[in-house]
């Protein structure tokens, strides 16, 4: 029966269905299942599917972006009974994510959160045109381990370094690593500035997160 | 001394892409996403023009819902003919709808050293050597800022990138860099010094302005108040969509060209109805996401099929056109570069699209490399050829070269072969040589065009820019960057 129902799970995040996801979410809680039980043996198996037929090319970015979506429209839904339960889902690390300020390109930014997201991070997303200083405030009071920044001029690249800056300012750094994306944006760039990482695709940023958080080999 | 410039003229070909009844369809789908769902412009000024002119206007959001015929009205407004006024008038572009003129594209951040072969970041000294070798190419019609002056600051960039093609080249200059009203306002009065005032700008608008919109269904404030600055000063300015399916644009390809075709003609309706008359263009650059990666793939059948089926779309508004091609996303020049810029240049040549972007860039429009922009040169010189089509008037008939030579023999003593041999094609760059010529030199199309990127830069003087003009260009750039610090 349990099974049953994280079987469903696992081919709700599969069909990128959110509101099947959402609605066996539900089911779970009414049928008193932990909720950690069904992320992990339900929904995380869907995920983890989506992402080894990405890597054999059989699925694409749309396919792994809803089921993304649908992976959290499912522990919206659980996360209430998970705080009163006084658990929480093991996360790999925290994220804070933003596009520079003067700089309005949130779709790049986007799909690397919802990844990031997807992959197991906690993500805060800071939204478009974001102050330098708030990245810095934002990682504070987070406790952010990475902090990723996006441009897509070549006039708001150069707020890349004035974040990296205002973390230094902080005493943020080095602990808080910085990653750096956007089409102007360069592996030597990235280096120049004093920037952990670089990627020029979301996935390539997932791995690369992983890689600095510590322990996963990509 | 000044070049010929040699746009593709009067085609003799055509291709029926969309037809009548598909143009109306995504034309009257356009205004029912213009007025149901709206467009986003966050302008203070834009918001005001539009809330003037009936639109319904939501402070909050900044999305505006306009009745399809307010945006009808105002783009019935916009000069259908007028021209880009070159420094040397003999090299003036007409927007008339029988030439298709080329430009370099833009705006990369790497150069491939011409010298070293090394990729390193782009600076100032960049957009000199490529005007500089722009003016000497007749394919190149105007310029676009090829490669962005990192070297420069920020704020006033966009203006040194200006000043550096007028002071190497008497050919029109167009710029996607300027994205702020107070960029705009001096690029203007660096146009103007050119032109000889306001006035004479007006009616010789040496220099034009693209902005980008922000798919889907958006545009940048900094853009919008850019252009209108422009438009108030007579200087054409087009708003460019680069929808991209499955990303930023629905999967499909008429529901991109609706996208896109709402985000254009709103901003272009809101520059007729701020300054009616005012000489507009569509621009366009529509691609399919990488499905694996997600990136603007800048190549593909689709980019191919847009870069013919905007044309349709801008001239039912009858509106230029300034359409991107070429642009291959190929790391170095090579096979798929190939492929991509030929088949996108052709596609958008065959239906006249005014203004051609662009020649030079590797990489989805980020790494310049001057073999690329020779080799894209020689692209477009077959597409030219091509388009010229085959004429069949009495003298190409050669009926009399036929009698005079008979079966057997041969035509290359024919008076007739010495008029038209020169009509023939003729190759800077593709390998006809014996085989082993090329066994014994192992060199290609890549070393030509290196080697003769090399030579234009080291003898083509243009014509130089009038000492008290390059003065005037700097005393504007300075007073800006005063204004700035």
């Amino acid at each position: 029966m349990t099974d049953e129902l994280f079987n469903a799970m696992r081919q709700a995040i599969v069909d990128g269905d959110a509101e099947q996801a959402e609605a066996l979410a539900r089911q779970s809680l009414e049928q008193n299942i932990d909720p950690l039980a069904a992320i992990n043996q339900g929904y995380v198996q869907g995920i983890d599917y989506v992402g080894e037929q990405f890597g054999a090319g059989e699925m694409f970015l749309p396919d792994l972006m809803l089921a993304a979506e649908a992976m959290q429209k499912a522990l919206a839904v659980l996360e209430p009974e998970m705080a009163r339960r006084g658990t929480q889902r093991q996360v790999l690390g925290k994220v804070v994510i933003g596009t520079v300020k003067g700089d309005i390109h949130e779709i790049g930014k986007n799909l690397v959160a919802t990844m990031l997201s997807a992959g197991g991070f906690q993500v805060y997303d800071l939204g478009v045109d974001v102050p330098y200083a708030t990245f810095a405030e934002k990682a504070r009071e987070v406790g952010a381990d990475i902090v990723g920044v996006s441009a897509l001029l070549t006039t708001t690249m150069t707020g890349q370094r004035s974040v990296i800056e205002a973390l230094d300012e902080m005493g943020l750094r080095p602990r808080v690593k910085v990653l750096v994306g956007g089409a102007p944006v360069t592996r030597g760039w990235a280096t120049e500035i004093g920037a952990d990482g670089y990627s020029e695709d979301a996935m390539g940023a997932v791995a690369l997160a992983k890689k600095l958080v510590g322990g996963y080999h990509v | 001394m000044s070049k010929k410039i040699n746009p593709i003229a009067h085609p003799r070909l055509s291709l029926n892409i969309l037809s009548t009844e598909d143009v109306r369809r995504i034309h009257t789908a356009t205004l029912d996403v213009i007025e149901s769902v709206g467009v986003r412009f966050p302008s203070h000024k834009a918001l005001d023009i539009w809330e003037a002119h009936g639109a319904t206007v939501d402070r909050q959001t900044m999305i505006v819902k306009v009745p399809g015929h307010v945006v009808e009205d105002a783009l019935k407004k916009a000069p259908p003919i007028y021209t880009l006024a070159a420094c040397d008038p003999s090299q003036d572009l007409p927007m008339d709808g029988h030439h298709v003129y080329l430009g370099t594209d833009g705006c990369g951040v790497e150069v491939v050293d011409l010298f070293t072969g090394q990729r390193r970041r782009s600076c100032l000294q960049d957009v000199v050597e490529i005007a500089r070798v722009g003016d000497y190419l007749e394919e190149i019609a105007f310029h676009w800022v090829a490669v962005s002056a990192q070297d420069c600051p920020p704020q006033t960039r966009a203006l040194h990138e200006l000043a550096a093609i007028w002071q190497n080249s008497t050919k029109h200059a167009q710029t996607e860099s300027i994205v702020t009203e107070r960029e705009a306002r001096a690029a203007i009065e660096m146009a103007a010094a050119i032109a000889g005032g306001k006035d004479a700008l007006r009616k010789r608008p040496v220099l034009s302005i693209m902005q980008c919109t922000t798919s889907p269904l958006g545009h940048d404030g900094g853009s919008l108040d850019a252009g209108l600055v422009a438009a108030e000063a007579g200087v054409p300015v087009g708003y460019m969509t680069m929808a991209s399916c499955a990303s930023t644009a629905p999967a499909t390809l008429a529901g991109n060209l609706v996208v896109g075709n709402a985000e254009v003609i709103s901003a272009l309706a809101l520059m007729e109805l701020a300054y009616p008359g005012a000489p507009v263009y569509y621009a366009a650059a529509q691609t399919a996401m990488d499905l694996r990666t997600g990136a603007y793939t800048g190549g593909g059948p689709e980019d191919f099929l847009f870069g013919a089926a905007t044309n349709v779309l801008s001239d039912f508004y009858n509106i230029p056109l300034s359409m991107g091609s070429f642009a291959t996303g190929a790391k170095e020049p090579n096979w798929q570069a190939g492929v991509e810029n030929s088949l996108s240049t052709f596609m958008a040549s065959i239906v006249v699209s005014d203004m051609l972007l662009g020649v030079g860039l590797l990489h989805g429009s980020r790494i310049w490399s001057y073999e690329q922009m020779l080799m894209d040169c020689e692209i477009y010189s077959i597409v030219h050829k091509m388009l010229d089509g085959i004429t069949t008037d009495d003298e190409a008939l050669a009926l009399d070269a036929i009698r005079a030579v008979g079966p057997g023999g041969n035509f290359m003593t024919q008076k007739h072969t010495k008029r038209h041999m020169r009509e023939l094609w003729q190759q800077r760059f593709m390998d006809r040589r014996p085989y082993n010529v090329w066994e014994e030199k192992r060199d290609g199309a890549r070393d030509w065009a290196r080697q003769k990127a090399q030579d234009i830069l080291k003898t083509h003087q243009p014509d130089p820019l009038d000492p008290k003009l390059a003065a005037e260009l700097s005393r504007i750039i300075e007073a800006a960057e005063r204004v700035t610090t």
